[in-house]
């Protein structure tokens, strides 16, 4: 077996007060390789983007472990060195970019807190290969449609040159003829830098597109692990996924028709 | 035409693509202008601002008169051709009074404006960025303040540190804070949970750095509204301060001092308390109109 590049063991979150705790993310635990895509499914509040929270060190109230590298990472403030490793890209590019921040600050600004070089040639570049013109680093949000803006948000996340991403429902806020748009640059900017991806979703077609490796969770638990071909054969042992998966293709199918 | 449009500052300020950091910024700006000249009213209670701080400006050259110059054979004389604004009761130009009070009134709002902006925006959203204990205390202190009603507040003070302009200003500033405080907490709290936010901490950026760069700019506007808004009720509190004789000290022409000395003459010589008190109410009424107009403007809330 590989050698695991990031790993999850036992994480357990829960919010709330003492008398009113919700248990929300329950025992899980799963291993990603270097360059290995790995998906989290479930239906909405199951906990999926809690564990993503938890893993980026945005939520710091959880137990268990989070491993880089086999290092055990601090549960109060990540690291500059984890930081520069790993990065997220968030659910609603609407929300995650400052509306008063023009694109250029919003790329420099990681590169001025991490001292890098070139700060100038690196934001076109970084821009180039999110496919947006250099041009638009004089643009504000506003400015910007939803994709054009999502593609800002991945670039921020590639502008610290990071090996793993964490993606946080990258499409579902974007409009469906967006969304292939978006999946395609993740999926070639993986290729290109060989990076190491986290993808949470609610929407199999995403995930089976860009995963190798599937976690399905229900209730705060990974309940069945797979593969995306198993997904795609139908082979889930488990009777929830069976259901998830039947009702996602059918969802897809009465998509398809309307279509056509 | 189009070519015109092309061309120049207004082309600049037009491109579809800005081609520097300083053109975008501009260009911002200038949609901001524009958008503000459309508010008529605004535009007014701009145009008499600016006509204030003018006449502030010019005073010496403008007024008539000297402002302290008496003349006891001219006494309450009633507005004439000789003297505008008619004279009070010592026989001093009114005019000329007004004109140099519009110095004192803009350099009380300014100073507090000044004092109280910064103020309230760092301890609110401090306050309202760490949360916890530093939170409970700040707002209690905040609290404390906001017990008072702000003239009361503003007399206290004043009778402590002695009548003056300067601590009347340090006296409206420590009664117009609090607020300005609450305001920036409110607009942090819901910041600080922001996705761009968390997008600043995966990037590694101090507490200080996301305040400065992500809480602050989203607070400002508002705050600026707040505190514009804010000076009319400072300009009227600095002319209460002044007409309970606590304020500017006689001679020096402060409109709520000059109101004040010419509540004995109401019935035989009504323009002694009328002309101050007209100038007071323009000037309310202008930043009133201002800071409206601000706020449509600036706070994203109202596009």
């Amino acid at each position: 077996m590989r050698q695991s590049l990031l790993e999850v063991a036992d994480l357990n979150v829960s919010f709330g007060e003492e008398d009113e705790r919700h248990h929300v993310v329950k025992d899980v635990g799963f291993h990603i390789g270097r360059g290995e895509c790995y998906g989290l499914i479930g239906e909405s509040g199951c906990g999926k983007t809690t564990v993503l929270r938890a893993i980026a060190g945005l939520n710091s109230d959880y137990d268990g472990s989070i491993l880089l590298d086999a290092q055990k990472q601090p549960k109060a403030r990540r690291g500059a060195g984890f930081l520069r490793r790993v990065q997220m890209v968030f659910q609603d590019p609407y929300a995650s970019l400052h509306p008063r921040k023009m694109v250029e600050k919003v790329l420099r600004e990681p590169l001025q807190i991490h001292g890098f070089d070139r700060q100038r040639q690196r934001i076109d570049e970084v821009l180039v290969q999110v496919g947006l013109d250099p041009s638009f680093r004089y643009r504000y949000p506003h400015e910007l449609s939803g994709g054009q803006r999502q593609r800002v948000v991945v670039a921020r996340a590639l502008i610290m040159e990071p090996e793993i991403l964490l993606l946080d429902e990258p499409t579902s806020a974007l409009d469906v003829s967006v969304q292939a748009e978006i999946l395609n640059l993740l999926t070639r900017v993986q290729r290109e830098r060989g990076l190491t991806y986290l993808l949470v979703s609610h929407d199999m077609a995403v995930i089976a597109h860009v995963c190798q490796r599937i976690g399905m969770m229900q209730h705060g638990r990974i309940i069945e692990e797979m593969t995306s071909e198993a997904v795609r054969n139908g082979q889930a042992q488990e009777q929830y996924t069976r259901e998830f998966l039947d009702a996602s293709a059918a969802f897809a199918a009465a998509l398809e028709g309307d279509a056509t | 035409m189009d070519d015109m449009y092309q061309h120049g500052v207004r082309g600049w300020l037009a491109a579809p693509v800005p081609a520097s950091a300083a053109q975008a910024r501009a260009q911002q700006i200038w949609l901001g202008c524009k958008r503000f000249a459309a508010n008529r009213s605004a535009l007014a209670g701009l145009v008499f601002l600016l006509l204030l701080v003018i006449v502030a400006w010019l005073a010496p050259l403008i007024a008539p008169y000297n402002p302290f110059q008496q003349s006891l054979a001219a006494r309450l004389m009633p507005p004439s051709a000789a003297h505008w604004f008619g004279t009070d009761e010592l026989g001093r130009d009114i005019l000329s009074r007004i004109i140099y009070g519009t110095r004192i009134t803009l350099y009380i709002a300014v100073l507090t404006a000044g004092i109280v902006a910064p103020v309230g925006l760092i301890v609110g959203t401090i306050a309202g960025y760490f949360g916890g204990w530093i939170d409970l205390v700040l707002m209690r202190i905040v609290d404390v303040f906001l017990a008072f009603p702000s003239l009361i507040l503003a007399l206290a003070f004043v009778t402590a540190l002695g009548p003056g302009i300067e601590n009347a200003v340090i006296a409206l500033s420590l009664a117009a804070w609090p607020p300005i405080a609450r305001l920036a907490r409110a607009e942090t709290l819901t910041i600080r949970k922001s996705d761009y936010v968390a997008a600043m901490r995966m990037q590694g950026a101090s507490h200080l750095r996301i305040i400065w760069s992500d809480v602050i700019p989203m607070c400002l506007p508002s705050v600026v509204v707040r505190v514009t808004l804010n000076m009319a009720i400072v300009i009227l509190t600095a002319a209460g301060l002044g007409f309970l004789g606590l304020g500017a000290q006689p001679p020096s022409p402060e409109w709520g001092a000059m109101l004040s000395t010419g509540r004995e003459f109401m019935m035989n010589a009504w323009w002694v308390a009328a002309m101050p008190g007209i100038a007071i109410l323009l000037t309310s009424l202008a930043v009133n109109l201002a800071g409206d107009g601000l706020r449509d403007v600036l706070d994203p809330r109202h596009d």
